[in-house]
């Protein structure tokens, strides 16, 4: 099937593929902080951190991506010292790419290893924590364990949502073929010339075989959170 | 070592005092549920932090330290066992967190015969067996304190046999303070070297277990229908046709054979509700166990019971009988009677032994 694809596809295969991977892997940390804060920690802010979380999913993506741009486009209030200090700019680059790729996935990764993370009873944690386990080895031993295949599943969402971004993406980066142009902005790209329809229809399937793999894979994960976490 | 705990909490509507003194061997911290109990065994731990709290362990404060450095082994009543580790995983899981091997891992396994399950998921468990295991984990994290909340209580009573004579071989051989909450009077009697009794967030007496299983003051504190006297008595005899004589000092008594040479110590239950009291030595009677005793008191226990407290030759004893019989036969104090005692139960001896190695 690759075989048959153009170069100019397969480009666009590929730096989707680059694109979710470190959209997937680079907002992993910070998701994992996000849903362990949101389901273990009460604080002033709570709830504000749980609506920023959750608006990519409920903003249209054009905002989203031109809120990105404002913010991280090289005269952005982000993106200008970034680009001064640095030399680094996000805009009309692949990492842009990944960057509004990762906004747009945070909502559904944060939201299935909170869940994983609310399933761990506290009392573990309180029974290592009596046989000597200080607060980050309980984590490490405990509670990690218990929520990987959460985490796993939740990494692998983000990995599809990644793989199908489209507004944010070509609002904040727009649709430069070998840069930015990834698997959803190629096809837009093919049904706006004549005699495109077939090149599309080759990337629509290879996208509805990458979502629906995504999707299997992640709900046999979150059977083994369940099977895990009863102990069997 | 002694554990010494001194804290106050107030919760909403009602406020726990507490000051109290647990020495090597088995101390109960018996209460209804809401008498605070878990609140105090959840101080020690450092999972609670009372309003107030001095919590000595050999005269050296813990009270300040985190939960993971005060050296405890905490035995909850759900076992709280890893679900991702295997019971080897979950018993080695202290040593492994401190990076060294595990001390007495096969003798800890031995003693509360968990070898078969070693390779077990805690999922794969009956309930007994996961508290053994949880007994075995907390052991073996080389702890200076046992606690114990109500490990039995989500038991049943076959599951209950299993675990009991394991917690009297810890009794008996750590040397360790063992803080055990319940409220179940049986395992109390069977378990503890000292009693603390804890209402409504205040300790209303605490003492050696027999004193205060045998006073009638304090039997009504413990629930009357359970009240009963502590006999230290030694095995005298295997007779050919299957009973046991035991000696009291007061007299003998036939029980069903008892594991034991002749001279071994066994410590008897007698629950007050079993014994039957005549002001003469009763003739044609199928009761083998009569034993002569003098009343010492008699005090009222509800509406229509008496508690008689009885002296069995310089041991207590205790008789629970209507106010209409104690009127019929005359029972006062320093009246010499008959105890008929329809029912024995074992309380294994030990009650010295913890205190001799401590």
């Amino acid at each position: 099937m690759l075989a048959a694809l153009t170069p100019e596809e397969l480009t666009a295969l590929g730096l989707s593929l680059k694109v979710s991977l470190w959209a997937t892997l680079a907002s992993l940390p910070l998701g994992l902080l996000a849903a362990y804060a949101l389901a273990r920690w009460r604080f002033p802010g709570h709830g504000l951190l749980n609506g920023l979380v959750h608006l990519p999913l409920i903003l249209p993506p054009v905002v989203t991506g031109y809120l990105l741009l404002l913010a991280f486009g090289r005269q952005g209030w982000i993106g200008a010292p970034l680009w001064d200090w640095f030399g680094v700019t996000f805009a009309f680059r692949w990492t842009g790419a990944a960057l509004a790729a990762a906004v747009m996935a945070f909502p559904l990764m944060v939201r299935a290893i909170r869940l994983a993370i609310e399933a761990v009873d506290p009392k573990l944690e309180q029974a290592a924590a009596t046989l000597g386990a200080a607060r980050p080895v309980v984590f490490l031993t405990v509670t990690l364990p218990l929520i990987l295949p959460g985490i796993i599943a939740g990494a692998v969402l983000a990995f599809a949502k990644a793989m199908g971004e489209f507004g944010a993406t070509i609002t904040f980066v727009a649709n430069i073929p070998g840069q930015t142009q990834t698997l959803p902005t190629a096809i837009y790209s093919f049904l706006q010339v004549p005699g495109g329809e077939a090149a599309a229809w080759r990337l629509v399937l290879i996208s509805v075989a990458v979502a629906l793999l995504a999707l299997a894979l992640s709900e046999w994960l979150s059977r083994r959170v369940a099977a895990r976490i009863a102990g069997r | 070592m002694t554990l010494e705990i001194r804290l106050s909490h107030q919760f909403p509507g009602f406020r726990l005092e507490v000051e109290l003194t647990a020495p090597p061997g088995l101390t109960c911290l018996f209460g209804s549920s809401g008498s605070g109990k878990t609140t105090v065994i959840n101080a020690v731990a450092g999972l609670l932090k009372p309003d107030r709290a001095d919590i000595l362990l050999d005269g050296q404060p813990i009270h300040q330290l985190p939960p993971h450095k005060r050296g405890i082994g905490y035995v909850f009543q759900d076992a709280r066992l890893f679900p991702h580790l295997t019971v080897l995983g979950n018993l080695t899981y202290a040593a492994r967190i401190r990076r060294r091997a595990p001390k007495d891992l096969d003798r800890t396994v031995a003693l509360l015969g968990i070898g078969a399950l070693l390779d077990r998921r805690p999922g794969a468990l009956s309930g007994g067996e996961r508290q053994r295991v949880a007994i075995g984990r907390a052991l073996l994290s080389e702890p200076r304190l046992i606690l114990m909340d109500e490990p039995l209580a989500a038991l049943d009573e076959a599951r209950k046999a299993e675990i009991l004579p394991h917690i009297e071989t810890l009794r008996d051989v750590l040397g360790l303070p063992i803080l055990y909450v319940s409220h179940a009077l049986p395992e109390v009697a069977r378990l503890a070297t000292t009693i603390a009794v804890l209402d409504a967030g205040r300790l209303v007496a605490q003492g050696p277990a027999a004193r205060l299983l045998s006073d009638p003051e304090t039997a009504s504190l413990l629930g009357l229908a359970d009240a009963g006297a502590i006999l230290s008595a030694r095995i005298a005899a295997q007779e050919a046709d299957g009973l046991t004589r035991v000696e009291t000092g007061a007299g003998p008594l036939w029980l069903p054979r008892l594991t034991g040479a002749p001279g071994d110590p066994v410590r008897l239950r007698i629950a007050a509700q079993d014994v039957m009291l005549a002001t003469d030595r009763p003739v044609g009677l199928s009761a083998l166990n009569i034993l002569s005793a003098r009343i010492l008191s008699l005090r009222p226990a509800d509406a229509t019971g008496m508690l008689v407290q009885l002296d069995l030759a310089g041991q207590p004893l205790l008789a629970r009988v209507t106010q209409r019989s104690a009127q019929a036969l005359g029972l006062t104090p320093g009246r010499e009677v008959f105890a008929i005692v329809k029912s024995v139960a074992m309380a294994r001896d030990g009650e010295s032994a913890p205190e001799a190695r401590g």
